[in-house]
């Protein structure tokens, strides 16, 4: 597999993942309005999956749904950040902030890359990402003086950190106030038992009739 | 707190009840208005507005009856028929 296509998948996995995490809160979120506000971001990140998989799949010979559903847990190159199965809203909000600021270096560096196919899809999804970030921004906001929200954010950094690039890494830290060298990153490459767990929920309906067209 | 919604559907036309969302700030009731209410490209504007900010006028003295003030206060239906008798111009 290509590095451009890898790329991809990471990129995906990583949308795929969290969008799905995301909308486990729908019909649960704290307040109805938030409640809409939430599942509809989750619904965006998986949208953007959908995308970042179609031009995996042009370069891999395959489709979309075959690259979301049909690979096995351990062929996902999500980060660790996205599959935790968060219990809480305030470690939910944390993920969603960090995640948020981490996709923001990237974007910006996607869209000024070489690859104008993807440079271009980067820039339609950070006009998404621009309500993401205000809600995120906006609870962070509202939360950063709660105990809870602050051991959550300490929680999360160190997985937060592998969803950027080595190099993008001091960029991420001085966006959140937070700081690279205390912290030991929590590489991609390796996955919690959740996203076996989170896989097999997800991919049910698809394996009851392989082959299915629906 | 509750905001009250009004939404602007195009460019110059006037903004009108949508309906309310209970946000604890500004900035939430402005995020979440914006999911509720204009996500599918229906607003060109949203005015959001605390409920407490609305001053409510709900009582209207009328203690003479002063019926002649009010629209409702005249049946002009009869009238305009008589005169209409009058010009010949009943409508069929």
């Amino acid at each position: 597999m290509s590095a451009r296509a890898q790329r991809l998948l990471e990129l995906a996995d990583d949308e795929l993942i969290l969008g799905w995490r995301d909308s486990e809160w729908t019909g649960i979120a704290p307040t109805l309005e938030e409640d809409v506000a939430f599942s509809s971001i989750a619904q965006n990140e998986i949208g953007h999956a959908r995308a970042l998989y179609e031009l995996a799949a042009t370069e891999l010979g395959t489709d979309a749904d075959a690259l979301a559903f049909d690979r096995q847990p351990d062929e996902y190159r999500c980060a660790q950040l996205v599959e935790l199965r968060l219990m809480d809203w305030a470690h939910t909000i944390a993920r969603r902030y960090l995640y948020e600021e981490a996709d923001r270096v990237r974007l910006e560096a996607l869209k000024a890359g070489d690859d104008a196919e993807l440079a271009g899809l980067a820039a339609k999804i950070d006009r998404e990402e621009t309500y993401h970030r205000l809600h995120a921004e906006m609870w962070a906001g509202r939360l950063r003086d709660e105990p809870r929200f602050r051991s959550a954010i300490e929680e999360l950094w160190p997985y937060a950190l592998a969803v950027v690039d080595e190099g993008q890494r001091a960029e991420l830290a001085r966006r959140t106030g937070l700081s690279v060298d205390s912290t030991q990153t929590v590489q991609r490459g390796q996955h919690t038992p959740e996203l076996a767990e989170l896989w097999n929920e997800m991919t049910e309906v698809r394996r009851s009739a392989p082959g299915a067209t629906w | 707190m509750v905001f009250e919604v009004f939404r602007q559907e195009k460019k110059g036309q006037p903004f009108t009840h949508a309906g309310s969302v209970v946000a604890p700030d500004a900035a939430f009731a402005d995020a979440w208005a914006r999911e509720q209410y204009g996500r599918r490209g229906e607003s060109e504007a949203l005015w959001l507005v605390p409920r407490d900010a609305v001053h409510q006028v709900t009582e209207w003295a009328d203690e003479f009856d002063l019926k002649y003030r009010r629209v409702d206060g005249y049946s002009i239906k009869e009238r305009l028929r008589i005169a209409r008798e009058r010009a010949g111009t009943t409508p069929a």
